[in-house]
């Protein structure tokens, strides 16, 4: 007893001491971060209520929301079609309603003040009869659609990168002779700067290049595609050399938590007659429960700061099919040199991955227990 | 039945390991071919063979064109440092977070997977405008006191020892180790410091190896930085010596191909030779929660 | 030095409020300028500028100036990271439509070359704002159509010049006879696989001769009217016409910009004189170079090339100009154009060069710049127009609706007009 209590003495001192030491073990790295990292992270969420601008970073004005109100704006807008000189509603040929440009009611001379300086991105509801269609409108629609993009991308490629990853896993996990060879070769392509994979999937994608050479011998009636310059497979051709790079690394992961799988699990449910299937089903899914955590979290941070192989390859296009958040913020902060109104894509786009990551956590946290 | 299945797995990793090579292939196989041949052939499947006047002659040019050994050793000084600090600096913390109960804890590691969410072209113009307040003194052209630590090695490492991802996977891999081991130690009145030291570290290899590589890895390949704070060519990295070979809207493919073979190369070797550790320690680190 | 040792005293000596003044040159030690350069990794060009600046500091022993290189590719990044941070060297060289948005921020001071220096220099060089002479390039560029007068006899095409240009009729008709021809793979080379500065500096003059333009130039405080009017429109469908119609590759790959006009794929280039030697080289006599076409008001090409500036905080400006002034001797200015095959600044000059001057092989390029030039809008504005409207000029190439996409440009330009008090106040 008198020995018990000695140790919790001792442990509740080690506790209390614990306050500084453990700073002190924290210190170096807090140092660093605050400085280099949660200064600079805090610096650009303000900038996102300034005019500041790349040049002159002397006097930048503090603007409230407006960068945030023209990145966000939209509106909704009844649009009457034409009257014929009777008051009918104006039929073209087909005998659909015509209706008026929306630009006469988004240019500078527009009646409606609130509607200047929109674009029209999608309309519904039209009505025959009464000659009217619902038009929404936003302020910023290339905004919308580098958010849509980047969800989208996310979207795609967490699970698919981080399937095909287990897949590769299970591939090389066998008991095969020269798997160490084939992991390796699996894991070259992230060795690559995404600099380098992109200069060399421009050439490949490109629409007399290799692959489409290569889709020609398979499929001889087969017409090129030109991968990265057509708006419906520009984003999927980024999802393609964006797994082809950072498969290897989740393969991995994988392979880490297939690796802390005791093999008696796996002749244990030998024994009881499960097939291959069971034994995924059974054995091994459950297995990998934490590995998911980590992979999934991983891709989806990766995924959302898509950047580098758009700014290489297609600059966004065409017609901002693979735009992304991250990309917007970098081209409109360095090269339009707009740092406020960069900023407040960047603000926007910290609450949309803070939120994406709380969810995951939270969704991740029921799994697990 | 059981070799068919055999027969049927080799082919499939054989096919993947064409997949993940073929550009690759095309890369080294383009670094010996002359500027128009090598763009012709981008047109047929001729790009993966060597065809027509082959030679090193794109290499020579490189280094002709470029300081190549200097931003070589600048890149390896750099992210090698970068990679020796950042294993201390985020081990410790890593191991106070997982180890120790201190005040702040929480709201610490609340702020580092914080870090985590935006991404470094999204900071970097405020990191620019932060370190170019930074003091330091100058003794070109007399002893003075500048701002800005501009065109040195530091500029390129400061920013980039303390990471959160580092700090994420040590703590995991901390977590995993039984907490009688401290705990005992403790009791016989052994330091934290001791601790961390002869018992933490030693038996923190694989995460070492995963932090070193998820280190090295995107410091060799770094940018966008070195561009907006390297202005004197004694100090860049080796990704900027990309850009030397666009001038004025002309550019050397072929010179290109072998740079970035070049640049791809030193890292593929360095990773092959120390395949086995790196497969294993990533392998086996961090992820068991 | 180690890194952390000169880190941690400079702490130090800024936490004690220790102000060390910065050291004056006391004795003869020259003074040493910081010169920064665009061409890295561009061999001949560096070594033009490294021998002015050789010359220079054993001419006289007051200044030393220091060259630093950057590749071309980066170089404007570095520069705009650098005047972001104050860290401007005293000597740049920048691309021309860069110069007033550096005027406007106050990073540069006027030069203060005699005038008799600079006059005999073509106006395209000069960066002039407010009356003031604020830089000076040291060679020229210009932009020309070039063809082969074999493919113009059988094409059975007039041989457009300066004063009676192709129309706008003329100019179709000439690329859908090369398309019909069934001999090219395409009519026209336009180099869209570049991207950045490339863009307005060659496709805005197409707008220009519609009538349009990247903004109004009257007071420079809208792009109403003048980016999305009807002369914008018309410039807009008649862009995305060439795309559309498979005049000239949507998605040009590099083996076609470099190689297309050379292995005869196209039948016209519209490039940079730069390229001029190389096609020379290939077709000798037969290369014909063609004015711009009149697309509707009068035939344009984009005009300025590389130019000198002498920054605002530079503390030997006095030293700064005096090697712009040596450096601007016409035997260098020899050697910058002859060297590089770039075009000569002044009249001097243009006599020594084999390509350029009355009667030699580029003589055309030289007159289009010299009558047919439209600089891009000297205004602080310009990175954002040069920027909006390379996208709004690919969207429109990739299909986007032409009225929609300029609309949104106005749009985005004058938003940061307004947000930046249409540059009006400032230093």
């Amino acid at each position: 007893m008198i020995a018990l209590t000695e140790i919790s003495k001792k442990r509740k001192k080690i506790n209390f001491k614990d306050n500084k030491i453990g700073w002190l073990f924290a210190l170096p790295a807090v140092i660093l971060l605050l400085f280099f990292t949660v200064l600079p992270i805090a610096l650009s969420l303000t900038l996102g209520f300034t005019n500041a601008q790349l040049l002159e970073t002397s006097n930048p004005k503090f603007v409230g929301t407006q960068n945030f109100k023209s990145l966000l704006g939209m509106s909704e807008f009844t649009l009457h079609a034409s009257r014929n000189a009777d008051g009918s509603v104006a039929k073209d040929e087909h005998g659909k309603p015509v209706f008026p440009q929306v630009r006469s009611l988004t240019r500078p001379d527009s009646p409606y003040v609130h509607l200047r300086g929109m674009q029209e991105i999608y309309r519904f509801g039209e009505n025959d009869k009464s000659g009217t269609v619902h038009v929404i409108l936003a302020r910023d629609p290339t905004f919308w659609r580098s958010m849509t993009n980047t969800l989208f991308f996310a979207l795609v490629v967490v699970p698919l990168q981080g399937g095909l990853g287990l897949l590769l896993a299970l591939l090389v996990h066998q008991k095969l002779k020269g798997r160490n060879i084939f992991r390796t070769i699996y894991f070259i392509p992230t060795l690559t700067s995404m600099v380098v994979v992109s200069l060399l999937w421009q050439f490949l994608l490109q629409q007399n290049g290799m692959i489409n050479r290569a889709i020609h011998l398979v499929i001889p009636g087969y017409i090129n595609i030109d991968w990265l310059g057509n708006t419906h497979t520009s984003m999927y051709a980024i999802i393609g050399l964006s797994i082809w790079q950072a498969v290897g690394y989740h393969m991995i992961i994988w392979l880490g938590g297939l690796q802390t799988i005791p093999e008696e699990l796996y002749e244990a449910a030998r024994t009881d007659g499960a097939n291959k299937w069971q034994e995924f089903r059974y054995v091994t899914w459950p297995g990998l429960r934490h590995t998911l955590v980590f992979v999934l979290i991983t891709i989806t941070i990766a995924a959302l700061g898509l950047f580098t192989q758009i700014n290489v390859l297609t600059q966004g296009g065409p017609l901002n099919s693979t735009s992304t958040l991250v990309y917007q913020t970098f081209s409109r902060g360095y090269q339009e040199q707009q740092i406020g109104a960069a900023s407040s894509i960047s603000f926007i786009f910290f609450i949309l991955v803070l939120i994406i990551s709380l969810l995951q956590r939270i969704l991740t946290r029921k799994a697990d227990q | 039945m059981k070799t068919l299945s055999r027969v049927t797995l080799y082919t499939l990793m054989t096919i993947m390991s064409f997949v993940f090579l073929f550009p690759l292939v095309f890369m080294v196989i383009s670094s010996l071919k002359p500027d128009a041949q090598l763009l012709h052939d981008t047109t047929s499947l001729r790009a993966f063979i060597p065809t027509g006047s082959i030679s090193f002659k794109n290499y020579s040019g490189v280094f002709t064109r470029i300081p190549f050994f200097t931003f070589l050793f600048n890149s390896l000084l750099v992210s090698l440092i970068t990679v020796v600090l950042g294993l201390f600096v985020n081990s410790s913390i890593a191991f106070a977070i997982a180890r120790m109960k201190w005040k702040g804890k929480n709201f610490v590691m609340a702020i580092i997977l914080a870090t985590l969410i935006l991404p470094f072209e999204v900071i970097a113009i405020p990191l620019l405008y932060i370190c170019a307040k930074i003091p330091s003194i100058s003794f070109t052209g007399g002893f003075h006191l500048t701002h800005g630590i501009f065109n040195s090695y530091q500029i390129q490492i400061l920013p980039f020892i303390a990471n959160a991802i580092s700090i994420f996977l040590f703590v995991q891999f901390f977590k995993t180790l039984p907490k009688d081991l401290d705990e005992a130690a403790r009791v016989d009145g052994a330091s934290w410091f001791l601790i961390y030291r002869k018992i933490a570290m030693p038996l923190a290899g694989p995460a070492i190896g995963t932090v070193a590589i998820l280190t090295f890895l995107p410091m060799w390949n770094s940018y966008l930085w070195p561009v907006m704070t390297i202005q004197d060519e004694r100090y860049r990295p080796i990704m900027i010596g990309l850009q030397y070979f666009y001038t004025n809207f002309q550019t050397s493919w072929g010179q290109i191909m072998a740079y970035l073979s070049l640049l791809t190369i030193p890292v593929v070797i360095l990773f092959l030779s120390m395949q086995r550790f790196f497969v294993t320690s990533i392998a086996t680190s961090g992820v068991k929660g | 030095m180690n890194p952390k040792r000169r880190l941690s005293l400079a702490v130090v000596f800024a936490t004690v409020g220790l102000i060390v003044p910065a050291a004056g040159v006391a004795q003869a030690a020259p003074a040493a300028i910081t010169m920064w350069t665009h061409n890295g990794g561009n061999a001949a060009e560096l070594a033009d500028v490294n021998l002015t600046v050789k010359d220079f500091n054993a001419s006289q022993s007051k200044y030393k100036v220091i060259v630093k290189a950057f590749p071309q590719a980066s170089y404007n990044d570095a520069v705009a990271a650098a005047a972001a941070s104050n860290n401007l060297p005293c000597i740049v060289d920048s691309d021309a439509p860069n110069i007033p948005a550096w005027v406007y921020a106050g990073y540069l001071s006027p030069l203060t070359l005699p005038a008799s220096l600079t006059k005999p220099f073509v106006p395209a060089v000069k960066g002039i704002i407010n009356g003031k002479l604020y830089s000076i390039g040291t060679y020229n560029a210009a932009v020309g159509l070039f063809t082969t007068k074999t493919i113009l006899a059988e094409l059975g095409l007039r041989t457009p010049t300066i004063a009676n240009p192709w129309t706008l009729a003329e100019f179709n008709d000439a690329m859908s006879k090369a398309k019909a021809s069934g001999k090219f793979d395409y009519a026209l080379e336009l180099g869209n696989n570049n991207t950045g500065e490339w863009w307005p500096y060659f496709y805005s003059p197409f707008l220009q001769s519609f009538g349009g333009d990247l903004i109004n130039r009257a007071g420079y405080k809208t792009a109403e009217g003048s980016l999305n009017g009807k002369a914008a429109v018309a410039w807009g469908n008649w862009w995305q016409g060439l795309f559309a119609n498979g005049l000239s590759p949507k998605n040009e790959t590099a083996d076609q910009h470099n190689n297309g006009f050379v292995t005869g794929k196209f039948a016209f280039a519209w490039d940079g004189a730069w390229d001029g030697p190389n096609f020379l080289k290939k077709y000798g006599t037969d290369l014909a170079i063609l004015p711009p076409p009149n697309l509707g008001t009068h035939p344009v090409i984009g005009g300025g090339s590389w130019e000198w500036a002498i920054t605002r905080t530079c503390s030997s400006s006095a030293g700064a100009n005096a090697w712009l002034a040596y450096a601007i001797q016409t035997k260098y200015l020899i050697k910058f154009a002859n060297d590089l095959g770039n075009m000569p600044v002044t009249p001097a000059a243009a006599a020594a060069s084999p390509f350029f001057g009355p009667g030699k092989p580029f003589a055309p390029l030289q007159d289009f710049s010299a009558q047919l030039v439209t600089l891009r809008p000297p205004t602080p504005a310009y990175p954002i127009l040069a920027k909006v409207f390379e996208n709004a000029a690919r969207a429109i190439k990739d299909g986007g609706d032409v009225q929609n996409t300029l609309d949104g440009a106005v749009d985005t330009i004058n938003t940061v007009l307004k947000s930046n008090n249409f540059y009006k106040t400032k230093k």
